[in-house]
C-alpha cells in the first residue's frame, strides 16, 4: 500500500473510532499520563500493518491491536496486571456493527468545536477565528492582531490542537479563565 | 516499531511533544508562504517515523473536519470586548475591495433595503422556466425554475429560487450576491445559490467565495473552497463538502435535467414539483424507495413510468396531479 492509501484508510476507518478507543484505553489503563502515548502507539501499529495489507475489519483490528499493546505494556512494566481481556469483552464492542454512533458524533461535533473554541485563551481564539473562519493568512493575522508572526504561529498551533481534540471527542478540560 | 529507539525514559511526553511539532507543521503549511525547501524539510520530518505520520494525519484530518463543520459565531465567540474590531473589519473588506465606495453602497442597500434606490434590472423565470443572463463584464447568471434575481452593476440580489453564477473576476470590484440577510463575496468564482423557506444553500464549484451577514452584531462568516456547500440560516452557517459527482448532479438543471443518486421517491418528486405545474404525489408507503436516474426536468411522465415499471407501483392521474402508491 502507498502512504496515501494508508492515510486515506486511517482517516476514513480508524480516526472515527477514536472516542471509543479512548474510552477503552481509559477503562483499562490507570495512568492517565500514558493515554495519549498509548493512542499514538496503537495508531502507529495499525498503520504499520496497513502498509502491508489493509485489514478487512478496521474496528476489530484496531481493538485487537490496542489490547495486545496493553498486554505488552503490562508484561514489560511488571506492575500488578489488570485483566485487560475480560474488561475488553465487558465493554461489549460490537465489531463493525453499523451503529447510530456516527450520526450522533457528527451532531455533537459542532457543539464540541464551539465549546473548544470558547475555551481557548482569547489571543489564540482570535488567531484561529481570523485564520480559519475569516480566511486570513498568517501574515494578515499578525498585522491585524499587532503581534509577531512567530507568536501567531504559536497561537494557531495551540488552537489547531484544541479544535482537533474536540473533533475527536476528547473530554472537556476544566475551564481556564485568563 | 513499538519501542522508542532513543529509549526515552519518559515516553508519555513524546506523544504530546510530537503533537505540538505536527501542529506547527500544519499551521505553517496552511497559513504561511510555503516553498519547495519547506516541502522537502516537511517530508523529511514525516518520513522519520510512523509516529510522525500518524500524528500529522490525525491533526490534518481533524483540522479539515473543523472547517467543514464551521458554524461559528465569530462575534460572540470572543469573550473579551474588542474595541478595535469594527475598524479592523472594515480594513479587511477594503483589502477585498479597493473600490470601497461601491461596496459601501451595496452594504447600504442590503442593510436598509431601500427598494426605491435599488433600481437594478429584475430577471424572473416562471415555474419550469430557465434563463441565462450575460452581463456586460462577461459574467453569466443561469436562473433556474421559479427564480427572481435583481442585477445592478457588480451585484445581484436573489429574491427567491435558485441561480448559478459564473463571475468574471475583478480584483478591484468583487461581485457581491445578496440573499435575505446573507451576502456572498466572490473571490474568483463559480457558485450556485438556492433559497429555501428558512435557509440559503450556496455550493461553490470553482474559485473561492466568502459568505457572511454584513453589519449584524452576531455576524457569522465562512470562506468556501471548491466542493463546499454552505447552509446558512439566520442563526448559523454550516459547511459540508460534496463530491464533484454530487455537485454536478445538483447542477443538472443547467442542462435541463434532474439527476438523482440514491434519492428517495419523495425527495425526487419534490424536485420535479419545483419545475412543473402538474404535481407528483407519493404515498407514504412508497416514499422511501430510492432511485438513481436522470430525467428531463419537464418529463414528469417518464418518472411515473419508471415508478410503475421498475418499482411496480400504482400510478393514477387525478386531475393535474399524478398519484404514485404501493
Amino acid at each position: 500500500m502507498t502512504m496515501a492509501e494508508v492515510e486515506a484508510w486511517f482517516v476514513a476507518e480508524i480516526l472515527p473510532l477514536e472516542s471509543v478507543l479512548m474510552q477503552f484505553l481509559h477503562h483499562n489503563w490507570r495512568n492517565e499520563a500514558d493515554i495519549a502515548d498509548l493512542r499514538q502507539d496503537v495508531y502507529e501499529r495499525v498503520c504499520e500493518a496497513a502498509q502491508e495489507n489493509i485489514p478487512d475489519h478496521a474496528k476489530a483490528f484496531l481493538f485487537k491491536t490496542a489490547r495486545n499493546l496493553l498486554v505488552d505494556r503490562v508484561r514489560r512494566s511488571q506492575v500488578v496486571p489488570i485483566d485487560v481481556t475480560s474488561d475488553f469483552d465487558a465493554l461489549g464492542l460490537a465489531f463493525d456493527a453499523p451503529g447510530p454512533e456516527n450520526t450522533t458524533i457528527a451532531r455533537d461535533e459542532l457543539r464540541r468545536l464551539q465549546s473548544a473554541l470558547d475555551r481557548l485563551p482569547p489571543r489564540s481564539r482570535q488567531a484561529v477565528v481570523l485564520g480559519r473562519i475569516e480566511g486570513l493568512s498568517g501574515k494578515e493575522i499578525a498585522a491585524r492582531m499587532g503581534v509577531t508572526e512567530s507568536t501567531v504561529s504559536i497561537h494557531l498551533a495551540n488552537g489547531i490542537r484544541a479544535l482537533v481534540n474536540a473533533v475527536y471527542g476528547a473530554p472537556e478540560k476544566p475551564v481556564k479563565k485568563p | 516499531m513499538t519501542t522508542n529507539p532513543t529509549n526515552d525514559p519518559t515516553p508519555h511526553t513524546s506523544a504530546t511533544t510530537l503533537e505540538a511539532e505536527a501542529a506547527d507543521w500544519l499551521q505553517r503549511r496552511h497559513f504561511w508562504a510555503w516553498s519547495e525547501a519547506d516541502e522537502a524539510q516537511f517530508n523529511t520530518w514525516l518520513a522519520q517515523s510512523g509516529a510522525h505520520r500518524v500524528t500529522y494525519w490525525r491533526l490534518k484530518a481533524g483540522f479539515e473536519r473543523s472547517s467543514r463543520l464551521t458554524a461559528l459565531n465569530t462575534q460572540t465567540s470572543f469573550g473579551q470586548p474588542r474595541p478595535q474590531a469594527p475598524k479592523s473589519r472594515l480594513h479587511f473588506f477594503m483589502g477585498l475591495a479597493a473600490a470601497s465606495l461601491a461596496l459601501v453602497a451595496v452594504l447600504g442597500v442590503s442593510n436598509f433595503r431601500l427598494t426605491s434606490q435599488n433600481t437594478g434590472t429584475l430577471y424572473e423565470t416562471q415555474v419550469g422556466g430557465r434563463q441565462t443572463i450575460v452581463l456586460t463584464d462577461g459574467s453569466k447568471i443561469d436562473l433556474n425554475t421559479g427564480t427572481a434575481v435583481r442585477v445592478k452593476g457588480r451585484s445581484a440580489q436573489v429574491l427567491h429560487g435558485e441561480a448559478f453564477f459564473q463571475i468574471t473576476h475583478d480584483e478591484k470590484r468583487p461581485f457581491i450576491v445578496t440573499a435575505g440577510k446573507h451576502r456572498i463575496v466572490d473571490l474568483g468564482t463559480q457558485f450556485s445559490v438556492r433559497t429555501r423557506a428558512k435557509e440559503l444553500e450556496v455550493a461553490l464549484i470553482e474559485g473561492r467565495a466568502r459568505i457572511d451577514v454584513p453589519n449584524t452584531p452576531s455576524a457569522h462568516a465562512a470562506v468556501l473552497n471548491p466542493g463546499d456547500v454552505a447552509i446558512a440560516t439566520s442563526e448559523k452557517i454550516s459547511v459540508s463538502r460534496k463530491s464533484q459527482q454530487d455537485l454536478s448532479g445538483e447542477l443538472g438543471w443547467r442542462r435541463g435535467v434532474l439527476v438523482f443518486q440514491n434519492t428517495t421517491l419523495k425527495a425526487a418528486a419534490a424536485e420535479f414539483n419545483r419545475y412543473n405545474r402538474r404535481k407528483l404525489v407519493i404515498a407514504d408507503r412508497a416514499a422511501k424507495l430510492t432511485i438513481g436516474a436522470t430525467f428531463p426536468t419537464d418529463d414528469i411522465e417518464a418518472f411515473a413510468r419508471t415508478a410503475k415499471n421498475v418499482f411496480g407501483l400504482t400510478v393514477e392521474h387525478r386531475g393535474d396531479d399524478i398519484m404514485i402508491s404501493k
